[in-house]
């Protein structure tokens, strides 16, 4: 499962669109991600960003357009999907058993968001800003190359945002490709930011 | 493969930690317990009927773990997650189904030798309860996982889920009930055959329900 380390991420929109709830949600949007581009994806509540993530997920069909993804991808919104009656440890390397991840990897995305203290808790007993973490200490496990992250900055206090922040640059200088849908205005470095505000006009950074 | 066994580990681990294991086979015997009870010590009407009482008894246990089936996974959005590492809806409808079997389907045999004991199952019948209860458990774990992904997520999925499944689970009962009567016929070879369709079709119909809930 780690064909995606061969050929580069990447990530193609053309002109699609999405239909959600039988309302079209997203019309004529275009994005190009290339390895090492983190875009931050802007919008207000119910501008689409959800809506997108899972679109490029590939959770939800484009109802019009094209859709090209190379590489493998990993998704974290706002549900865990750790299996709350096993320890956090337990539940990352079922995950990371099914990707074939290195198991190194558990333990070093335990330590990014200073989840290490928790590891044989069962994952039912965490906070939400510690579910947060242990979401995004998933994806960091996984070793996908395509990270698309759900509002991730909900719910975490400073010091892992800034956690969240260090690791997302690593990540992109590493090759791979983070979105990060926020409605906040981005806190590093970006390749992009797409606004679904106006038009879904793609923005330099 | 390693990746079913797995997952297929997992539902295991679910059904054995989430206390959902116990529920059906405890109704299961509840039932075979107090029917005597209501039929008093009738040792001729108890053999005659008590079959057809442990075919209800174990349709009706079989409704008892659907909400817990799909729903608590796609709460969680650990459906999501298969389908994102390219998990077709097919292949996870399948394992559950399996899970199921395993889960419900092994301890509901195993009950019923206590069953068929307490009831007073003459013993040259035991052998056709449970050859036939073993052949439908596949079809009931079947109907019961694309239920439980039809209406995971519905208000009063539960009874919705008893309505859907017990119409449905008809034939499985008639030929099953009649495989016990006097002069049997071809009821267990139609069981059977029955449960091979049902069986067959239930990964496909249960991965549609699946790709239909997900939005």
């Amino acid at each position: 499962m780690t064909d995606g380390q061969v050929a580069p991420a990447s990530i193609l929109l053309d002109n699609v669109a999405a239909i959600r709830g039988g309302r079209l949600v997203l019309q004529k949007l275009s994005l190009h991600a290339e390895a090492g581009d983190i875009i931050w994806l802007r919008g207000a509540n119910g501008s689409g960003k959800s809506t997108l993530l899972r679109l490029i997920a590939g959770l939800l069909p484009a109802a019009a357009g094209r859709r090209e993804i190379t590489g493998n991808m990993a998704l974290a919104d706002e549900r865990m999907a750790l299996d709350l009656s096993q320890t956090l440890e337990e539940a990352l390397d079922f995950w990371a058993a099914l990707d074939g991840s290195p198991p190194t990897l558990r333990q070093e995305a335990l330590d990014a968001f200073d989840l290490s203290a928790l590891a044989d808790i069962p994952a039912g007993y965490l906070s939400s800003g510690q579910r947060r973490r242990a979401a995004l200490a998933r994806i960091v496990a996984s070793a996908a190359p395509i990270w698309l992250l759900d509002e991730p900055y909900n719910g975490l206090d400073s010091a892992n945002a800034a956690r969240l922040d260090s690791r997302l640059l690593k990540h992109a200088s590493a090759g791979g490709i983070a979105l990060v849908a926020a409605h906040q205005p981005s806190s590093i470095n970006v390749a992009a930011t797409l606004s679904l505000d106006d038009e879904s006009r793609l923005q330099a950074a | 493969m390693k990746n079913l066994f797995l997952l297929l580990r997992r539902e295991m681990r679910i059904a054995w930690t989430g206390g959902g294991l116990w529920l059906p086979i405890i109704f299961f015997l509840t039932v075979a317990t107090l029917f005597p009870f209501v039929t008093g010590p009738d040792k001729p009407l108890l053999a005659k009927t008590g079959g057809g009482v442990l075919w209800i008894a174990a349709l009706l246990a079989s409704l008892l773990p659907i909400e817990r089936l799909i729903l608590p996974d796609r709460e969680d959005g650990f459906l999501d997650q298969l389908a994102i590492r390219g998990w077709s809806d097919e292949w996870v409808a399948l394992v559950k189904i399996a899970g199921h079997i395993l889960a419900f389907g092994i301890p509901l045999l195993l009950a019923s030798l206590i069953g068929s004991a307490l009831i007073g199952l003459p013993e040259e019948k035991l052998g056709t309860l449970l050859l036939g209860l073993a052949f439908a458990l596949p079809a009931l774990a079947g109907l019961g996982v694309t239920i439980a992904a039809l209406t995971a997520g519905l208000h009063g999925a539960s009874a919705l889920g008893g309505l859907l499944l017990v119409p449905l689970a008809i034939p499985l009962l008639i030929f099953g009930a009649g495989s016990l009567a006097e002069n049997p016929g071809n009821a267990m070879q139609l069981l059977i055959a029955t449960s091979l369709a049902m069986t067959a079709v239930s990964p496909f119909a249960a991965g549609a329900a699946l790709k239909a809930g997900r939005e």
